[in-house]
Formats: structure tokens, sequence, C-alpha cells
């Protein structure tokens, strides 16, 4: 299993996973939290939610975000699959979540997540990762940090070099 | 031309940085070479038949003649002497050593220059106008758009990771130098009521599935450019095909789609997205204008009584006027083209003795600057009347003065079978034939303008689908055969060529091209082109010539 690696106020480290993926075939565990994919969120997550625990959905990457839009407020997590690096949809979905959505709890990037993606990752608004390629949360910083300046807008902070200028 | 900031050098200073600990990491075999090849591919550095290509970008195809000195430098230094201008304004270098490759991109860099964005399914280097800042024609000088949309597409965070690649056109002349029709967005300048605007074109390309793209947009504003681009690449990165290879172009969405749907989608899309934070503020706009200043012209005669005597007593020296040299919008002033056509050699490749030199003509004549079209030749842009004798002088001393733009033997043709993996057949070979068969300058001045492409694989990077007559190399168990096609253009005109009949043998395509030229100079009206005539009387007289021994 990939370690978890979260992101808060600008600074990352590995972090305790409290969550179970529960894969299609597996049951739901009894207590505790979990993310579930899409259909079995939409078959148990009003259940479980109503239990009180805690539930992130899980998207594949040809699931579109507006599927969970009138939940988000529910939800305390949404992890993306990148089932290969090159399938860069949910760049945008974690930038709807963000800008669009106004979504602030967890967005975690899981599947084929390498520190060459950390720059794409951070500025569409993911803080959370399980890197496939080993990374400790400082490889994986300072991969997305390793350029000073940007050119375009994102869902984090960062000033582009257009707003940069007229400072 | 645009100079970088103190941001710009920073951010390509990264980049080489980046990369050189990404190769470090391959030689010391850290990472494999299927790890490897994403990472390369965002540098433009692919794996060929015999070594590695670097493909260094070109943005509009403007060029310092610090810069161009630099690539002579370059390919001395790292490469067999010389490099191959491509149908995309970059530059390439087929003979790369691996572990040269960090450094070459910090030779880059220190003239602001990188390789950035030159491969993988990303937004790649924008395309512009080579008389841009030059033409009486055209509405603003449309590399000030070209430069904004570099910077925004600088790995941009939402859009690296595209279904596919991804290329934008800008033009701001009614007569298009760009292709813009077979881009994946062209975007044509317009003046309206409201000020400056866009046509916004989607979806055209070549490659297996060839389509002109159509008009979205009649007319965009100018400011809005970048949350409208933001608008298109998403409805892509969202709904674009990643499941087939050669579905995954933006091309295929739109025509599946629907130009109309695609619109309604891009529209909705826009309406929702947060417009005031992507669009320029108009200050960086202007900046931005600033670095393509117009440079000082001296005030002139429109009439050179020198060059006009020049002519008079040098015959080449006319032809060359007559092909290579056009109008420019500053009164004295005009417009040279440099072929990399000479026949017998290979389309677009120049040493490095010959940039240096084309270098020097450009600090002494056309104010240090030089452009790459995209028929792979090069352009002085603003060369004095006065001047044009010395240059054509100066050109012939490096055999690069062949009077032949537009005509026959100024050929478009892809590296083919002789570099790419991905070839079928050989290409310049076939250009060379073609180019030595109608190596007479009256001949080819009598036969006028005949834009011949020619692609040695199916991806039609020699642009074949848009030649008046385009050549596409097949492999035929085992041997090189070549299919026939007539009546494209890459102009405002788009279109794409229509096949002729079967492939013919590799000794056979010369043999066609000058049986399809004797049809078109037999049939052909009083002032009619090559493409005129063949779109006045068809495919069947031509087809008859070709295939005439075969019935």
């Amino acid at each position: 299993m990939p370690k978890l690696i979260r992101l808060h106020d600008g600074h990352a480290a590995f972090a305790n996973d409290a969550y179970v993926t529960v894969a299609d075939e597996d049951e739901t565990p009894a207590s505790g939290d979990v993310i579930l994919p899409l259909e079995r969120f939409r078959t148990e997550g009003e259940v479980l939610l109503s239990n009180g625990r805690n539930v992130g959905v899980l998207l594949a990457s040809d699931q579109a975000i507006e599927d969970i839009a009138q939940d988000l407020t529910r939800l305390s997590l949404v992890a993306l699959s990148f089932p290969k690096f090159r399938d860069g949809r949910h760049y945008t979905s974690a930038r709807l979540l963000r800008e669009r959505f106004g979504y602030d709890g967890e967005i975690r990037a899981v599947g084929e997540v390498l520190r060459e993606q950390a720059v794409f990752f951070v500025r569409c608004g993911f803080d959370a990762f399980e890197p496939a390629d080993g990374s400790t949360p400082e490889q994986w910083m300072a991969a997305a940090g390793r350029f000073r300046h940007v050119y375009q807008r994102g869902a984090d902070d960062r000033d582009p070099a257009f707003i940069e200028r007229t400072q | 031309m645009y100079r970088y900031d103190a941001i710009d050098r920073a951010f390509v200073e990264d980049r080489a940085a980046q990369f050189k600990a990404q190769v470090a990491r391959r030689l010391a075999g850290e990472i494999s070479e299927d790890q490897f090849k994403p990472l390369r591919l965002m540098n433009g550095l692919y794996l060929q038949l015999h070594a590695y290509m670097l493909r260094i970008s070109i943005p509009y195809g403007t060029l310092s003649t610090t810069q161009l000195r630099k690539l002579a430098w370059i390919a001395r230094t790292y490469d067999k002497g010389y490099g191959h201008f491509t149908t995309r304004q970059n530059l390439q270098f087929h003979w790369i050593k691996l572990r040269d490759v960090p450094d070459i991109l910090d030779h880059l860099a220190s003239v602001e220059m990188h390789a950035l964005q030159t491969s993988g399914n990303c937004i790649r280097n924008v395309t512009s106008d080579p008389r841009a800042g030059a033409t009486a024609e055209e509405i603003e000088d449309p590399r000030v758009w070209s430069e904004l949309i570099r910077q925004w597409a600088a790995l941009h965070p939402e859009f690296s990771f595209l279904p596919r690649k991804f290329k934008i056109a800008v033009t701001a002349s009614p007569h298009d130098r760009t292709a813009a029709r077979l881009h994946d967005i062209g975007l044509l300048m317009r003046k309206g009521r409201e000020g400056l605007g866009f046509e916004v074109i989607v979806g055209g390309g070549m490659g297996r599935t060839p389509y002109v793209g159509p008009t979205i947009r009649e007319f965009l504003p100018a400011e809005h450019l970048m949350s409208y681009l933001e608008a298109i690449l998403r409805i892509y990165n969202r709904h674009g095909r990643r499941d087939n290879i050669y579905k995954a172009r933006i091309k295929i969405l739109v025509a599946q789609l629907g130009a109309e749907e695609f619109a309604r989608q891009v529209e909705a899309e826009w309406e929702a997205i947060d417009r005031p934070s992507l669009d320029l503020p108009q200050a960086e706009i202007e900046r931005v204008r600033a670095g393509f200043a117009a440079p000082a012209f001296e005030t002139l005669p429109g009439r050179s009584d020198a060059f006009e005597a020049a002519k008079a007593a040098d015959y080449a020296l006319a032809r060359f006027a007559r092909n290579n040299v056009h109008p420019h919008k500053q009164p004295g002033y005009a417009i040279v083209d440099i072929s990399l056509k000479a026949p017998g050699e290979t389309p677009g490749d120049a040493t490095g003795d010959q940039m240096d030199a084309i270098a020097d003509l450009a600090d002494a004549y056309s104010f240090g600057e030089v452009r790459v079209t995209h028929e792979q030749n090069l352009v002085l842009a603003h060369v004095k009347l006065d001047d044009v004798a010395a240059v054509f002088a100066g050109l012939k001393a490096i055999g690069l003065a062949s009077a032949n733009i537009n005509l026959v033997s100024d050929i478009i043709a892809c590296p083919g079978l002789d570099y790419c993996a991905l070839a079928n057949a050989r290409a310049i070979p076939i250009a060379q034939d073609i180019a030595v068969r109608f190596a007479n300058a009256e001949t080819a001045e009598k036969i006028g303008e005949l834009k011949i492409k020619i692609s040695g694989c199916i991806n039609a990077c020699g642009h074949h689908h848009v030649g008046h007559i385009g050549i596409l190399g097949v492999d035929k168990k085992g041997e090189e055969f070549y299919q026939l096609s007539l009546g494209g253009s890459a102009a405002e005109d788009a279109e794409v060529g229509k096949i002729l009949g079967p492939a013919v043998p590799a000794d056979k395509v010369t043999d066609a091209v000058d049986q399809m030229i004797e049809v078109y100079l037999r049939e052909r009206h009083a002032g009619e082109r090559f493409i005129d005539t063949y779109r006045r009387v068809g495919l069947v007289p031509f087809k008859e010539a070709v295939y005439a021994e075969a019935h």
C-alpha cells in the first residue's frame, strides 16, 4: 500500500490513513471511515452517513464530479483515480471541486500518482496523495515547488506571473 | 521581439535544472527507460531509429540572431553540424546523446529558449505568421497573442495530460500562412465594432483522419481569449477519447458531437468559468505588445533605384526578387524568404555555418531577427530594398539563394524512414528527386505556384493532405509505395486533397508529378495556378495521365 501524504498549510507529511477503501467485491466494514466507489456510495452512502460515519467517494477517471455535486457537503473526502499517469481528466475535476463547487474537504489523488506530477496536483487543489513511486513528503514538496514562478491561475493560492508583474 | 523578464528566465532555468536531475536518475539506473519516457517526452526528446532526437521550440517561429547562433553552435558541438527546421516552426537535432541533453538545455536557457512541450500530450508550440509585424495585410502583430498563449500553456496545471497533443495557430492576415484551419485551434484575428477579436476554429487536423476545422465562434473579444481557451481545453480534457490513440485528437470529438453541439458545450462552460480571474489584465497584454513594437524603420521612398538597377543587370537577382521577395508594410522595405529547398538537399536542413551566416545577414540587414515558416523555410522580415542585392549575394555564398519559394521544388517533407521510427517509407529522397527533375528555374517559374508535400507515413508530418500534390509513403509487402493526392490546400481556402488512385512505386513518383504538371500546362487558362486548374477540371484528366500505361 502506498503511504499517504497530506498537505496542510503548505506543509506535507506522512499521515495515518483512517479510511478504508472498499473495493467492489469487498464487504463494507461495520465501523470506521470508508471510501466507497460511486456505485456503492449510491446504494450504501445514505445509511452510513446517517450512522455518523465519515464517508468519502472514489471516482473512476471516466466519472464526472457533477454526479456527486448534491452530496459534497456531506462528504469528508473525494478520491480521484488516475489509472495511468497520462489520464489527466481528474485535474479538471479537482479544480471544479475547489473553484466551482467550493468543496473544502480532502481531495486525494490515487492510482499512478508520480512525483513528476506533484506540481500539477497541488496547483489543481489536491491536498492528499498516495504516491505510487514511494516518494517521501520531502521529495514530493521539492517536486511541487521546483518552479519559482507559475504562469496560470490554478486552484492554489499562487500568484501567476501576470499578477506578480503588477506588484 | 519579446524578451524574457526575470520571471521567464527563472522559469526556463528551473525547467533545465529539473530535467538535469531526471537525466541523472536515468543514467544512474534509478529509473527505467519506461519510466523515463514520459519525462523526456515533456522535453522534446524522442528515441528515433539511430539516436535521440531533440526538438527545440521556436515560439511562433521567431528567432533572434543570438538564438540562431546558439543553435548553430549546438549543431556543431553536439550534433553532426546541422539541424532540421520543421513544419511546426521548430528545430530538430537528430543525432543527440542523452548525456549531453542537460547541457544543451542550459545553453538554450541562456538565450531564452527551451524544448518544453515540443512533444507529449500537452499544448505545443504556437504557430504564427512568419510575416508578422512586416506585412501590410495584418490587423496587428499576431505574435503578441502567440506569446501570451505560450506563457499560459507553459506547464498548465490542468492541461498537461490531455487525451492527445494540442496545437494552436494564430494569424492576423486574411492570407493564412499558418494552416490555421488545420490546427486543433485556429485563431483568426478580426476587427469588429467592439474592437479586436478572434474567429475561433476548433477541430482541424491532419494525421489519419484529416479535417478542415469548423468555426465555433465568429467573434471572440480578444481580452477574453484566455478564459475561452480554458473553456475549450476543459471540454476536450474531460470528453476527448482516451481509449484509442487514433481517435483522441479534438477533431474527433468535434466531428462526433458536431460543431454546433461542441460550440454549445464550450459556451456553457465559458458562462460558468471565472473569467475575471483567468483573463489577462490589460497591463500584461500591453507589456507583451510593447515587446513586439516595430523596429526603427528608416523613412525611405517606396522605390529603390539601386535595387531596380541591380535587377536589370542581374537576371538571377531579378528571378530571386520575383519569387522570394514580398511587399512590406514600410515603404522602401521588403520581406525576403530564404529557401531551405536547394534542389538535391534535404528540405528544411541548415548547417551550423549556414545558420551563422544567416545570423550575420540578419544583423546587417534585418534588425537581428529571423523567422521560420511552417513550409520549412526562413525569412528575413525587414530588409531595405536597397539591401536586397547584398542579401542575395550573401545567400548565394552559402548555397541558399534558391529562387523557388512556392514553386515545384519548394517541397515540404517529413524526415521519413531515413530518421523516423514511425515511417513506412522515405520522404527526403523523393523530395530531392522531384526537386532535381525541376531544377531548371525557367521551367519552374513557368509552372508557377505548386505546393508538393510529402509524408513518410499516415501521421502526415509532411502535410501531404493539404499539398496541391500530396505524396504519402506506404508500405506494400516491405516495399516503399507512394499514394498521390490532389487539390489540398493549407491556406485560407483550406481543403483536404483527394486520392488520385493506386499507390505507385518510388521510381514512378517523379514521373507521375511530371505527368500531372503536363496536364496542368495543357489545360490551364491564363492566370490559373495548378490548384485553380485542378478545381476547374477535376481529378479525371490527371488520373488518366498518371495511370495511362496501366490501361
